[in-house]
This record gives structure tokens, sequence and C-alpha cells, in this order.
């Protein structure tokens, strides 16, 4: 049996890397796959504990947030098409139309 | 038909009036002028028929009756209702209202018909009459109400209609706008007085639970006795309505403006009708009035005052509606003096006679008026100099018009108080009471009827007399007969309006006292009379002196050069005007320039402006937040879900 703690420990770098990524890279795409990162991390901590308590909910938990997430990413990647076709690029710094 | 059934004639004096109006407002402006003065008059006059068959119907059963139309106010235990009282003094001003404003309706056919066109606009013909006719309808609640508060709507319809009348050529007068203030003055200084009623009538409210004048008077004795201060409050604020609606001092600086109006509206509102609603008043509730000697000693001194003050004024006018004015506050003065010494009758016999003699001499000034205005228009060049008004500027009108002249004569010789004219005996009665009570208002009042006799002898003089100062004067003309016809009329009645209450007979007194109680009627005493026959010949004469003896009039009036600063006073109206305007329209003013411009700008407006502008300071600094770049928000998110974490651990 592996130890609660490395899928723990996996489960906080995987989320600081999310949180990084989506911090610093200027790329929408790579700005969505650290947002998948995070949303992975989580996953991980979900089954993580469901195994650890012998529950299942934890495990069906995690089926909806992978429909979720999969519904999200098509809606995500429609709107980064959209906004190439109208910018040729998908710079995410670029797009500060909401400044106030 | 049975008598007592001619009393429930009595709506008819309120619905007559009001339904010539409702047609002359709908059709009369189709119809032509005749049409629409014919109707105003008509309807004026079957008033007055009404009125007659009320009296008729009265002498069978002198107690009368009061006669309920609809209930109007109901709450609790408190009832009002539109009821008409009959009974032999609200007949007295039925009769004096709407006859005399029958023969000024008539009048005015003739006089507006020039009138709107010397002012350039004939479509307001109508518009007189209906404003005439809802005079006459609001005039007539005020005297057969049976209880205060509908006296109060009439009270205030005859205050709208002299508002509407005297801005009647609102658009005319000192720079064009001298008429609109002249009547909002006198809407305004009868607002004051208003005030005054409407707290006394509140007090008898709360302290008689009734407005309706048989009970409240019922009851006034015994509320007198347990509450004397309350009846002395009453009476004072009533006396305040009665000092704005009868031009008493110190409310009295409306009525000399409100000759802005046309001169029959002069004549019928600010002369007979309308002004004497106060000495009315007084008389109705002459059942407080003697509960109280103090208001009673207050009403006289103000009466007399406001006589001989008036009358000082008079003297000094060269307006000769100024004049006739200054003369109506100075009567009205007397008959307040009378009701207020107890002499009910003979203050009411002095509004009735006033009404026939100063109505005339407004008429017949409106005669003149008109006379000089044709005369401006006369040749190939018409004169536009000339204030028709300016007694200065006319002169030897007697021979130009001679019917006017006479008719005129005799309403001043009335006034003057010339036996037998009618002005002589109930100004007589008046000074009699005087005397019998109290000698200090006898002598005020005596110097009064002598300024009277001198300021009417010195208008003779001026107008008719002498030669034409003015071309204008030269070629004025006599007036058509429907103008010269009422004056015929009312100087028939101010030669024989005396017989009304002749001495020995007192058919006004008897009249009057089923209404007001017995009163001891006022003997005939030879030597009051002689004295104020005297006065009134001294006053004549010492007019005839100084004025008529030059027949070149001066250019400064004589009276200057003898009187000086004295005459200066009379001229301005002793700085009344001026006088409120410093101590009460410029410090009500600035008051309000400091309400305005410090209080409402300065503290109110500040406040809310500043919490838009601290709102908006807020929005500026909150917005740098806002900056377009995803990730500034994800780092802030990311913050705040440490700081909610770190809480959350270490709470």
């Amino acid at each position: 049996m592996i130890p609660i703690a490395f899928p723990l420990g996996l489960a906080i770098i995987l989320f600081c890397m999310g949180i990084v990524g989506f911090i610093v890279r200027k790329n929408a795409i790579v700005i969505f796959m650290s947002l998948e990162l995070m949303f992975n991390a989580a996953n991980l901590l979900f089954i993580t504990f469901a195994n650890q308590f012998q529950q299942v909910d934890g495990q069906i938990f995690v089926i909806f947030i992978m429909v979720t997430a999969a519904a999200e990413v098509a809606v995500g990647l429609a709107m980064i098409v959209t906004i190439f076709r109208g910018k040729h690029n998908v710079d995410i710094d670029q797009l500060t139309n909401l400044k106030g | 038909m049975e008598s007592t059934q001619l009393f429930n004639l009595v709506p008819w004096v309120v619905f007559l009036p009001l339904i010539g109006l409702g047609i002359n407002l709908l059709v009369g402006r189709r119809l032509g002028e005749v049409f629409a003065g014919t109707l105003a008059s008509l309807a004026t006059g079957l008033a007055f028929v009404v009125s007659i068959l009320l009296a008729v119907a009265l002498t069978g059963h002198t107690e009368g009756t009061t006669v309920v139309l609809a209930d109007w106010i109901t709450i609790g235990d408190f009832t009002t209702r539109w009821a008409f009282r009959v009974d032999t003094l609200s007949v007295v001003m039925m009769l004096v209202v709407s006859g005399v404003g029958m023969l000024i309706h008539i009048y005015s056919i003739g006089y507006m018909h020039n009138d709107v066109r010397h002012n350039g606009d004939a479509g307001r013909f109508t518009r007189f009459f209906v404003f005439l006719n809802l005079f006459i309808a609001a005039m007539m609640i005020l005297v057969c109400a049976d209880n205060f508060l509908m006296m109060f709507v009439g009270w205030e319809g005859v205050g709208l209609c002299s508002y509407l009348l005297i801005g009647f050529w609102f658009e005319k007068g000192k720079d064009g706008i001298g008429n609109a203030i002249a009547a909002k003055k006198a809407f305004i200084t009868n607002r004051v007085g208003d005030f005054g009623l409407l707290i006394a009538m509140l007090l008898i409210f709360t302290n008689f639970g009734t407005l309706q004048f048989d009970q409240v008077f019922s009851q006034a004795a015994v509320v007198a006795a347990a509450k004397p201060g309350v009846m002395l409050l009453i009476t004072l604020f009533m006396l305040l309505g009665v000092a704005g609606k009868s031009a008493q001092l110190p409310l009295f600086v409306w009525l000399p403006d409100a000759m802005a109006g046309p001169t029959p509206v002069s004549a019928l509102i600010h002369a007979a009708t309308m002004v004497t609603a106060g000495v009315y008043l007084v008389a109705r509730s002459s059942v407080f009035y003697a509960l109280v000697p103090a208001a009673q000693t207050v009403v006289t001194w103000v009466g007399a005052a406001t006589a001989l003050f008036a009358a000082t004024i008079a003297v000094g006018q060269y307006d000769i509606k100024k004049v006739l004015a200054y003369s109506t506050i100075s009567q009205l003065g007397f008959m307040v003096a009378a009701v207020g010494m107890g002499a009910t009758v003979a203050g009411m016999f002095h509004l009735v006679t006033h009404a026939f003699f100063k109505g005339l001499l407004f008429l017949a000034a409106g005669s003149v008026i008109q006379g000089v205005e044709r005369g401006m228009h006369h040749g190939a060049h018409p004169d536009h100099d000339t204030d028709p008004q300016d007694m200065r500027q006319m002169g030897g009108l007697r021979k130009q018009m001679p019917l006017t002249f006479w008719v005129y004569l005799i309403g001043a010789l009335a006034l003057a108080g010339i036996a037998p004219l009618a002005g002589f005996f109930s100004k007589d009665e008046i000074l009699l009471s005087a005397w019998q009570t109290q000698p200090a208002i006898f002598i005020v009042l005596a110097f009064a009827a002598f300024l009277t006799a001198f300021y009417m002898g010195r208008q003779l003089i001026m107008v008719f007399f002498g030669k034409p100062q003015t071309k204008a004067a030269e070629h004025a003309t006599e007036s058509p007969l429907v103008v010269t016809l009422p004056l015929v009329i009312l100087a028939a009645l101010s030669v024989l309006g005396g017989a009304l209450n002749f001495p020995g007979v007192h058919t006004l007194e008897t009249w009057l006292s089923h209404t007001l109680g017995e009163g001891e009627p006022a003997h005939f005493n030879w030597l009051v009379a002689g004295i104020s026959l005297a006065l009134a010949l001294c006053g004549l004469g010492i007019a005839w002196l100084i004025y008529g003896r030059k027949a070149e009039v001066a250019k400064v009036d004589p009276l200057k050069k003898g009187l000086g600063p004295v005459f200066m006073g009379m001229e301005s109206k002793w700085w009344v005007d001026e006088f409120y305007q410093a101590v009460l329209l410029n410090p009500y003013k600035a008051s309000a320039q400091f309400m305005a411009e410090q209080v409402d700008l300065g503290v109110i407006d500040r406040i809310g402006g500043g919490l838009a502008a601290g709102t908006r300071m807020l929005a500026e600094g909150i917005r740098k937040f806002q900056n377009g770049y995803i990730r500034t928000y994800a780092l802030w998110m990311l913050l705040g879900l440490v700081v909610i974490m770190t809480y959350i651990f270490f709470k």
C-alpha cells in the first residue's frame, strides 16, 4: 500500500504547477492546460481519500468532475478558436477590453 | 304661496349667478357682448328678486329659518352642512349684494364695451361677466351661510374673485406687471387675515364642538364664563380676519392697489360688497363681542384709527380712484368702529348706505375716466400722455358731463354727510353712539368725518370745476345711457337711503332686532347731528376756499405750502408701504435668500452632492483593480483564498 503522503504530495505539486502556470503564462491554451492540472489535482485528492476511508462518494464525484471538465473544455476551446479568428493570436494579455 | 315656502327659494340666490356664469362660460363668447352682459345682469337681477321675496316672507315670519341643502362633512359627532340661513341680517346683505350688484352689472355692459377696446382685447368681455357672476355667487354663500365653515368658503371665494378681477388686465400696469402685482398683494394680504379667521374658527370648533351659528352663539355665554381667555383669543383672531377683508389697520394696504381692476370691480367688490364682509362678520358674531369688552375696545379703536388714518391719506391723493379707495377704507373704519361699540345696527345701516353712495361714486368716477379717455382720442392727433385718472389733468368736466356731474355731486354730498342724504343719517348714528359711550372715539371719528367732507370737496372741485387742464378734459363727452342709468338709480338711493332707518321710525333697527336681539333705538340728538353737519359743511367750505377760488389750478397742490411735511406724508400714504417693505418684506426676502443660498445650496445640497462625490472617488480608486489582465484577477483570487484559508485554520 502506497503511503497516503505520496498521492497528497503529488496533488499539491500538481496544483501549484497549475497555479503558477495560470499566472505566468500568456498563451490561452497553456493557461487552459494549467487549469486542467488544478482540476486533476483536486480529482486525485478525491480518489485518494475515497480509497483511504473506503467510501464510494469521492469516486462518483470524480466522474462528475470529469464530465463537467469535458464540457468546459469544449466551450473553452470553442471560445479560444473564436478569439483566434478575430485577433489572430491567443495572447491573454491583449484581451483587456473589460479594463475599468 | 305660503310665505314659509318662499324661504325654500334661498339656494337660488347662489345658483342663479352660477347658472349665468356657466352659460356665459360655455357659449357667451359666441353669442356676443349684449347677450353675455344681459344674461349676467339677468342672473343677478333674478337673485335680487329672490332676495325681495325672502324679505317679503320674513315680514310674516321674522324669526327666519334655515334651509338645509345637503350634508357636507361628517366626522364622528361633528357635522357640517350646506345650509342657508334666512334671517333679517342675511337678507339685508343679500338685498345689497344683488341689488347694487345688478346695477353694476348693467353699468358694466356699457363700461366694459369701451374698456376692452381701450385695452385692446375685445375677446375678454365675456370673461369679465363670468368673474362678476362668480363673485355674486361667492358673496351670497358668504352672507347666507348658517355655519362658519360654509361662510369661510364664500369668504375665500370672494377673495379669489377679487384676485381675478384686480388682475383682469394682468399684462398691463407698471412695467407690464403692475396689475398682476396688485392682485397678488391683495391676495397675500388677505391670506394673513384669513389665517386669523381660520384660527378663530378652529378655536370655536375645539371649544364649542360645532361651527353652526345658532349652536355656537347659544353656548357663547357659558363658554365665556368658563374660559374668558379663549373668547378673547377668538374675537381678536376674528378681528385679524376682519382687518384683512375689510382693509383695516394694519392690513389695509391692498385696497388702494386693488384699484388696478376695472372700475365696476372697484365699485362692486372693493367698495360696496366684499370689503363689508368683515363688518358683516362682526355683526353676525356680535354675541361674542358683547361678551368680551376688551375685544370690543380693540375693534372700536382699530376702526376709528383706520377711519382717521385713511382719511388723511385720501386728502393727499391725485388719482380719482385712489381718493375713493382711501375714502372706502375710512368709511369701513366707521363701520368697524360702530360694530365694535356694539352699535351693530348703525354699522349695518352705514354699510347699506355706503354701498349706495360709494358704488355710485366709483361708477361715476368710471364714467369720468372714460369721458376723458374719449377726449384723448378726440381730434386728428390722439393724445397718449394724459393719465385719465389723474385729477390734476381734469377740471371743468361739469360742462362736458352734466349728468355724471350731478350724480357725482349727490354721491359726494351723501358721503360727506350733508343732510338729508343717506350718508348723513348713517354716519350720524355712528357718531351718536360714540358720543354716548366713548368721547375719545367721537373726537377721532368727527375729525375723520371733517376730512371726508374736505377731500370730497377737493375732488369735486378738481374734477368738475375750474377750467379743463388738458385737451382731453376739454373734449370729454358724456357716457351712454347704459352707463348713466345705473348712476341715476344709485343717486336716487343715495338721496333716499336715509329713510331706511329714519330717526323716530327705525325701520332697519326693528328689522334687524329680530336677529340681533332688541337694542335700544338711538334717539336723534340735535347736538350731535348739528356738529356732524357743521363739520361736513366746514370741510366742503374749506375745500372751496383752498381749491375753488382760483380758476387756475396751481401746479403744486395749495395744501403743500400750508402743511409742508404733513402733506408730504399724506401724499406718500404715510410711507406705510415703504415701512412694510423695510420691516417685513425685505427681511423676509433676505431670510428666504439666506435659506436658498446658504442653507439649501450650502448645506442640504452639499450633503447630497458630497455623497455622490464620495461614491465617485471610491469608485475611482476601486476601478484600478479592474485592469483587464486575467492573471491579476487570478492572483487576487489566490490571495483571497489564502487569506480565507488562513483565517479558517487559525480561528
